[in-house]
């Protein structure tokens, strides 16, 4: 009998850890959830004078803030991926972007100026690597009505999908001002300034 | 009997007449706004129009005046950092994207020394070329072109 009620209790006692593991489960995923929500919401990125006054300044003069319609892209829109392993992989080397917080690397507008050629190809080079996975979220090439679009955008589009360049390539500097670039023009005196052939990369050579 | 047969048979005839004369793109001899029979392949479409309207020299009123800009300029900066006109219209790029290439007077300095490059007093191109929207004249005038330019 005796043998009979530890059995019972020990039957009960994993039970009730399972209900136990089970709620802990769902209020950890929660507030997995919730709190990676906050960190991709504009509010968030706002909290450093690092980003409300350089990046977002700029941003509000541009299509993707402000637009006939209101259809608005935030930070995280374009600058976290959707999907989750490449969402976390964005967020863990995020905590470098806190190191650098706290080091102050760009905590005046005239170090982040001279930061921005840097950090600007930091995206150019990602957005790149993942064929502008973050512009085709919301932009899909194969629901382009090339009849409504202007003549010369039409045919660029045209052009370029065929050519297998991705939107990045061309689409620089949409929604945050340019770094200097050395187009070749003589107008370069930033040491810092970007090569041509990097801002306007030749299209892949033909693999047939 | 006969005759309503008769008169069946020239009734179908005379309604399916027109139907013959569509399928051998007969017009006859009417001219459509197309200038094509229907069944004759869509050449230029619309494009031709499209074309026209944004990739056509604009003509200019003044005979010293600047070209004229023939596209939306707003989402082209130019800065210190990047000239984006340079872009499309430099010597380096003007014929990979089909446009107008800048100007080799815009290579003297203000000594009239001519430089390799674009020279700084050049480089602000919509202080000279500027867009064109479609608004009427706030004022109505009797402006003519110079004779020889007309």
């Amino acid at each position: 009998m005796n043998d009979k009620k530890t059995h019972q209790t020990r039957r009960q006692r994993i039970s009730l850890g399972i209900v136990v593991a089970f709620v802990v489960g769902i209020v950890f995923a929660a507030i997995f959830n919730v709190t990676l929500a906050w960190t991709n919401s504009e509010d968030f990125c706002l909290y450093c004078h690092e980003m409300k006054d350089n990046n977002y300044r700029e941003y509000q003069n541009t299509v993707h803030y402000t637009n006939r319609s209101g259809v608005r892209a935030v930070c995280a829109d374009c600058h976290v991926p959707k999907e989750f392993l490449p969402k976390m992989w964005r967020k863990l080397k995020a905590s470098n972007e806190l190191l650098h917080k706290f080091l102050g690397s760009i905590d005046t507008t005239e170090k982040f100026e001279a930061k921005r050629p840097e950090l600007a190809q930091n995206e150019w080079r990602r957005m790149k690597a993942n064929d502008s996975q973050e512009c085709r979220n919301c932009h899909d090439a194969n629901s382009f009505d090339f009849s409504r679009q202007g003549y010369r955008s039409a045919n660029q589009h045209m052009e370029g999908l065929a050519a297998g360049q991705t939107c990045i390539d061309c689409h620089k500097g949409l929604a945050h001002k340019l770094p200097p670039i050395d187009q070749g023009i003589g107008n370069v005196v930033d040491p810092n300034a970007i090569p041509a052939s990097v801002f306007r990369p030749a299209a892949p050579a033909k693999s047939e | 009997m006969k005759s309503r047969l008769l008169i069946t048979a020239a009734l179908a005839a005379f309604l399916l007449a027109p139907c013959a004369s569509f399928a051998a793109d007969d017009t006859g001899g009417l001219a459509s706004l197309r200038g094509k029979s229907i069944s004759a392949p869509d050449v230029a479409g619309s494009d031709a129009l499209r074309k026209a309207i944004e990739t056509e020299p604009l003509d200019r009123d003044f005979t010293e005046q600047p070209p004229l800009v023939t596209h939306a300029v707003d989402e082209y900066p130019v800065t210190i950092a990047v000239n984006k006109c340079m872009d499309c219209h430099s010597w380096e790029n003007a014929r990979k994207e089909k446009a107008t290439k800048v100007s080799v007077t815009h290579f003297n300095d203000a000594n009239g020394k001519k430089l390799s490059t674009i020279s700084s007093r050049r480089y602000f191109c919509l202080q000279c070329h500027v867009p064109q929207t479609d608004a009427k004249p706030l004022i109505a005038n009797t402006y003519q072109r110079p004779a020889g330019t007309r």
